[in-house]
């Protein structure tokens, strides 16, 4: 999933200041399910950000909504007939629901209620880590399952650097070794040897570095 | 001064400037660099030395701006943001500087897939209007961009592109006073075949004081042959060749089409000098032409060049 981290809430008020009617919009995608976006937390902004403009003497209008998927144009018109009604929408989805919202509704101004962090999944309940950096040729099965372009600070592909320390990146303690975990996890597969191939230069079009990319699905469109 | 170049030293006493450009070879031929920088040497007050244009990889700016300076050339090392990230920018002018390089031109770079390894990854830490604040901060306030002190700060004198052309076209003299803001000391223009929309660019930039804070250089490359116009008119993102140019060329012997490209852009630099007094020098840019880089300044008036 797409995770994200919720905005202070001072920086929100910020973007938001002298804007008097706003509505806050949730999604019921990634964000729902790493509990950042979803319906729960759009009611707990909006009482935030309520009590906040009531304290400094604003008008508290703060509506709430919370849609299917702000990535998708479907949902994205059930706004139709109230969004130019609002002076702000902060959208609490991913990065493409503020943008989403500002292409069909051009004269309302939308704020990013989040920040958008990574593609990943959850270790535990409230914890979350990255496993994919969507480079568009995923070699994952070549390294145990486990992703050095993602997970590598330096996403080398002959590893591990001279900085791997116990197990660990030496970046951080915090920071596993992916490749440290890569042998291991290939030794006890008894796959070792796939390792002593050089890999050579990746190609990078397929990732962000060959410009914005977009797919056409013939046998989908209509 | 800010550096001491002679490209500086000719903008403060009042020349019209010419500078020059130069591609480095596809490998380390240095007698190749020498040939071609000997075409320039008397012609112009200093030579651009392109860094990988195009995305295509060749012996480094640097380098090359180097072997320019033991010539007895000035360079203008172009950099771009597209391979290098803050730290390498940062310790590239640092080592440029120490070589004797005075000017630089900071670039965002053609993106990669135009050129030689499109599968590479690109950097683009900074854009180019960042690296200039980045260079006038190393410059001026002797730190780097973390505010840490330099030992020995980089005399430099900072440039600019600007693409008339490109659109949209209001915006263009926009950015190119952020660039400014940013801290460009000379803005040198992409390309310039239609005079028209360059002079109405001009006058933007003079009536909004730009011209007084940067010194604006146009751009000027000879049309070789019917075919090279016809190519950048159709092919060349954020290039405008008008039709009248192509048509002027395929009036004449197909032998004779690059004597006429030279006697249009001599037309053109003429008409700048005398009449967008915004304009305080061109950027001859006779591509693998360096050998006729002379023909263009001698026929616009603009040798023997100024010794300041």
């Amino acid at each position: 999933m797409i995770v994200g981290d919720s905005k202070p809430l001072e920086e929100i008020l910020e973007m938001i200041q002298g804007k008097e009617k706003v509505l806050v919009l949730g999604c019921r995608g990634c964000v729902t399910v790493c509990n950042v976006g979803g319906e729960k937390e759009v009611g707990i902004l909006a009482t935030m950000l309520r009590i906040a403009r009531k304290k400094a003497g604003l008008a508290p209008t703060v509506d709430e909504r919370t849609i299917e998927r702000q990535c998708d144009p479907e949902y994205i018109e059930e706004l139709a007939e109230v969004a130019e009604g609002y002076d702000a929408i902060i959208s609490i989805a991913c990065g493409v629901g503020p943008q989403f919202m500002s292409e069909r509704y051009p004269k309302v101004p939308v704020y990013p209620g989040i920040n958008t962090t990574f593609i990943g999944g959850a270790l535990e309940h409230g914890v979350w880590s990255e496993r994919c950096q969507s480079c568009g040729n995923c070699l994952v099965h070549n390294f145990g399952g486990l992703c050095p372009i993602a997970r590598c600070s330096k996403s080398i592909m002959n590893g591990p650097c001279g900085g791997s320390a116990n197990k660990k990146c030496e970046i951080s303690p915090d920071v596993d070794c992916i490749w440290h975990l890569i042998v291991e996890k290939m030794a006890g597969m008894g796959r070792l040897k796939e390792l002593e191939r050089v890999w050579p230069v990746k190609n990078w079009i397929t990732s962000r570095d060959g410009g914005p990319r977009k797919r056409v699905r013939e046998d989908l469109k209509q | 001064m800010k550096s001491g170049s002679n490209l500086e030293k000719v903008l403060a006493a009042g020349h019209f400037a010419v500078t020059g450009e130069l591609g480095p070879p596809r490998g380390n031929n240095v007698e190749e660099v020498r040939h071609k920088a000997h075409f320039l040497k008397g012609i112009v007050d200093s030579v651009n030395i392109t860094d990988n244009q195009t995305a295509v990889v060749r012996m480094a700016s640097w380098a090359a701006s180097k072997i320019l300076i033991e010539e007895g050339l000035e360079p203008n090392y172009q950099m771009v943001c597209r391979d290098r990230n803050r730290i390498a920018l940062q310790s590239d002018i640092l080592g440029a500087t120490a070589l004797g390089i005075k000017n630089v031109l900071c670039l965002s770079g053609d993106h990669q897939r135009f050129g030689d390894h499109p599968e590479a990854k690109n950097v683009y830490d900074l854009d180019s209007i960042q690296l200039i604040a980045a260079f006038k901060k190393m410059r001026d306030d002797k730190v780097f961009l973390n505010d840490k002190e330099l030992d020995g700060a980089p005399g430099i004198f900072i440039g600019a592109a600007a693409n008339p052309f490109a659109d949209p076209f209001e915006w263009r003299v926009v950015r190119m006073g952020k660039k400014i803001t940013a801290g460009a000391d000379f803005i040198q223009t992409q390309c310039i075949y239609n005079m028209p929309k360059f002079r109405e660019f001009v006058k933007m930039a003079v009536d909004q004081g730009l011209t007084e804070q940067c010194a604006l250089l146009a751009g000027i490359t000879p049309l070789k042959s019917v075919g090279m116009a016809k190519y950048m008119a159709k092919f060349v993102p954020g290039m405008d060749v008008p039709e009248e140019h192509i048509k002027r060329l395929q009036g004449v012997d197909k032998k004779k089409q690059g004597d006429e490209g030279i006697k249009i852009a001599i037309e053109m630099i003429h008409e700048i000098r005398e009449t967008m007094p915004g304009v305080k020098g061109v950027h001859v840019m006779a591509i693998e032409w360096e050998h006729r880089a002379k023909e263009i300044v001698e026929g616009a008036g603009l040798l023997p060049r100024p010794v300041v």
